[in-house]
């Protein structure tokens, strides 16, 4: 299953499940949860951490975290 | 008159501190919660009909799911209604544009049972931002009272005034049901405790609170049958509370909230797009980090300066205008000096803390954390911990104060244990001194002075140092804590300049009272040491320099034999005898007792180096020219060397570059860890190297 991690700056996916054990509640509680979209605005130097849009609230977080978010790319047509 | 207690809580970045900036004015009082280093923000405010209100700030949360001190401290006066600090109303704060998720907090908080007051901040923002809403629709459904207030424009208080008034017409009904979340496990809990909040139950059971533990061993045992049992189904649940939460808000805003799509975004994105860039964004970092620093360094010198010869005179004039005698020297070298010591920092601390406060107040400060935190990680820091480090060049204790806003605690303390390391401007006297006398004033290649190289290379080497310890600090000390690295990228804004205000004012009061006294309390023992002397060398000074000057027929001028006389008197006090005994460890350094005495005075503070230095070799003035003529023809006596040669200077940079001298960062050090703990290793290890680092150096070059 992709993660964030796997997304490229730009893309946008929605959000399928996540790693209850060990991903920070913070996340959750930001708004990071099954169903929301996710949008990845920017990748630093090394794609970490990672500049995303999650259900409208702006942050970053680093690669290893957003390993544990599952998502389903939104396919966009161009 | 009885008062009203009001807590203040909210997301962070809501404007909170605006809000309660607003409310209260110079009004305040930073301090600490009793024992711990958690900030504790209290203000009052006065109502018409002379109501008092007594707000406390509480730390900014995302939810009552705690994972710092800072956050526990906030749960826990909120549960805790037998506290002292427990509110009878709590205000809760939330900006327009994040709406959502402020709420998540709020209905946690009103599922407590507490009156709370809901205050959407940034509001003048609404028409902008094509935001409207249903404010009678939301109050029904939240169950609560509605202030649309905007710090900026200072809109809305009256009314948030008066809903505090007014705090007993408040619904504290809950607005979500909590055994929605998972029927089995609340239903239980409601059955057993049929009296009891069970949400606050849930609460003492999922978090780490630790204050009144009398009651906490009571409840907790009747609590015992609803333990969780394991992490992963602790986080289960409290996943399932939030999906159940936003669900609700979710619901709630559909019916009350309505969006014009073709908001204005596009002022983040441009901006982002530049001060992130993968090259632009370190470039313009680095612009801006030379303009803090160049105002640090040179900008404020000249009010430090002033500070300076402020003080001179008035020791001056106090020593003319008393009459000579212990007391007095007391006053004039102990106790004005000490105050002068410590107001001189403020200008340095003062233009640093307003920096930051713009950079923070804007919205840019989030960036540079996401620019650098890949770097700083492999070292165990994180990217907040880039402005400490590099304020830390021009004086570590604003450094030390400026890495609070780490939210981890391990980085932070790492933080803070390697920022010493940095070359802070008390070393550059120390530096300028010693280079100029074993450094070869040269160029190779025309251009590069070897001076200059070298000064450049100990700002150089201190940095490295720093990033270095800091990774075998990381490897070594081991916390519990979660290390996590979730970081809110807010909004551009203009700075609202009351609080950059507050955010000097605050900083700059707390580093003058608390790390203040501390640094009085040891210029005094100084002065203690250095006045007077075990024998009577010390307080017949006088007449054993008239018999050496008798025996070696030496004709001098009254200044010179007042420096002589002094300089007699230094050698035989405490201190001297001090320097004295420690001679024996620094020699194999390379130093003599006399540099052994401007060590120790120099833990007060390394600047004070030269000036021991100056009064030791008898120069009656601290121009910098004649001491280094002195220091420059002392020789050993029995080996005929000189003292200051290429091997022992090199020695002594190196020393002064890693040893822990400076008992202003040792007491700042104190204060924001709350223990002697990590000063003391601070003061032992980095001397224990520096000496071993000194040690090396000579040995090989001498």
């Amino acid at each position: 299953m992709l993660s964030i991690a796997d997304l490229k700056s730009g893309e946008k996916a929605t959000i399928e499940d996540v790693s209850t054990e060990i991903i920070p509640l913070k996340l959750l509680e930001m708004g990071c949860l099954p169903g929301n979209t996710v949008e990845v605005l920017k990748l630093s130097k090394f794609k970490d951490p990672l500049y995303l849009n999650i259900n409208d609230t702006f942050l970053a977080i680093r690669r290893d975290t957003a390993k544990l978010v599952y998502v389903k790319p939104i396919q966009t047509t161009i | 008159m009885s008062q009203i207690k009001v807590a203040l809580i909210g997301n962070p970045n809501t404007g909170k501190t605006s809000v309660f900036n607003k409310l209260t004015g110079l009004n305040h009082k930073v301090g600490n919660y009793p024992g711990i280093t958690v900030e504790k923000k209290v203000g009052q405010l006065k109502l018409e009909g002379g109501v008092k209100v007594n707000i406390l700030d509480l730390p900014g949360l995302y939810s009552l799911n705690t994972n710092s001190l800072d956050e526990e401290v906030a749960v826990e006066i909120l549960v805790n209604d037998k506290g002292e600090n427990y509110p009878d109303v709590v205000v809760v704060i939330a900006d327009i544009d994040n709406l959502k998720r402020n709420l998540l907090v709020f209905t946690q908080i009103k599922d407590l049972g507490l009156p709370c007051i809901l205050a959407i901040n940034m509001s003048d923002n609404m028409h902008k931002k094509g935001i409207s809403l249903d404010i009678k629709q939301l109050e029904q459904r939240l169950k609560t009272k509605i202030a649309l207030i905007s710090a900026r424009k200072n809109s809305g208080f009256n009314e948030l005034k008066e809903l505090i008034a007014n705090y007993k017409n408040l619904s504290i009904e809950p607005c979500t049901n909590a055994s929605r979340v998972d029927k089995n496990y609340f239903g239980g809990l409601k059955e057993k405790f049929p009296q009891k909040n069970i949400y606050k139950l849930w609460l003492i059971l999922s978090q780490n609170l630790y204050a009144n533990e009398d009651e906490k061993n009571t409840i907790q045992s009747q609590l015992e049958d609803f333990r969780i049992k394991s992490n992963l189904e602790l986080k289960r649940l409290q996943q399932k509370e939030i999906i159940a939460r936003y669900s609700f808000i979710n619901d709630t805003l559909k019916k009350t909230l309505t969006k014009d799509i073709k908001q204005a975004t596009g002022l983040r994105a441009r901006l982002d797009r530049v001060l992130m860039d993968r090259v632009w964004g370190y470039v313009i970092f680095a612009c801006i980090l030379l303009l803090i620093f160049q105002a640090i360094f040179t900008f404020a010198s000249y009010p430090m300066d002033l500070i300076d010869e402020s003080f001179a005179q008035l020791s001056e004039w106090i020593s003319a205008l008393l009459p000579d005698g212990q007391f007095t020297r007391l006053i004039t070298e102990g106790v004005i000096p000490g105050i002068g010591g410590v107001v001189i920092f403020i200008p340095q601390i003062a233009f640093l803390f307003l920096f930051i406060g713009i950079l923070e107040e804007s919205g840019y400060m989030s960036r540079v954390v996401f620019l650098t935190d890949r770097i700083m990680k492999k070292f165990g820091l994180s990217g907040k911990s880039i402005v400490p480090l590099v304020s830390g060049t021009a004086c570590a204790i604003p450094a030390v104060m400026a890495s609070r806003n780490i939210e981890n605690w391990k980085e932070r303390l790492i933080t803070i244990l390697v920022i010493p390391f940095t070359t802070c401007s008390a070393r550059l006297p120390v530096y300028l001194i010693i280079i100029s006398l074993v450094i070869p004033n040269e160029t190779f290649f025309g251009v590069f002075n070897y001076q200059g190289l070298v000064l450049l290379f100990l700002y150089v080497l201190g940095f490295v140092v720093a990033v270095v310890s800091a990774w075998v600090l990381h490897k070594v000390i081991k916390t519990k804590a979660q290390s996590y690295f979730v970081v809110e990228m807010p909004d551009y804004k203009p700075p609202i300049l009351k609080n950059v205000f507050f955010t000097v004012y605050d900083n700059t009061k707390s580093f003058v009272v608390d790390a203040g006294k501390i640094i009085f309390a040891i210029s005094i023992i100084l002065w203690v040491l250095a006045s007077y002397g075990p024998n009577d060398k010390f307080s017949n000074a006088e007449q054993y320099v008239n018999n050496e000057i008798t025996a070696q027929s030496l004709d001098l001028s009254d200044d010179d034999y007042q420096t002589r006389i002094e300089s007699f008197k230094l050698r035989h006090s405490f201190i001297g005898y001090m320097g004295k005994a420690i001679e024996p460890i620094v020699q194999p350094l390379g130093y003599d007792w006399k540099i052994g005495i401007a060590i120790i005075t120099s833990f007060a503070a390394r600047e004070v180096f030269v000036g021991t230095l100056a009064t030791i070799y008898s120069v009656g003035s601290e121009d910098e020219d004649t001491i280094k003529n002195k220091m420059n023809k002392e020789v050993n006596a029995i080996t005929g060397e000189k003292i200051y040669n290429f091997a022992s200077g090199i020695s002594l940079l190196l020393f002064y570059a890693f040893a822990m001298q400076c008992m202003s960062t040792l007491a700042i050090v104190k204060k924001e860890t709350n223990t002697w703990k990590w000063p003391l290793i601070q003061l032992v290890s980095m001397s224990i190297f520096a000496y071993i680092v000194s040690l090396i150096a000579f040995q090989l070059l001498k």
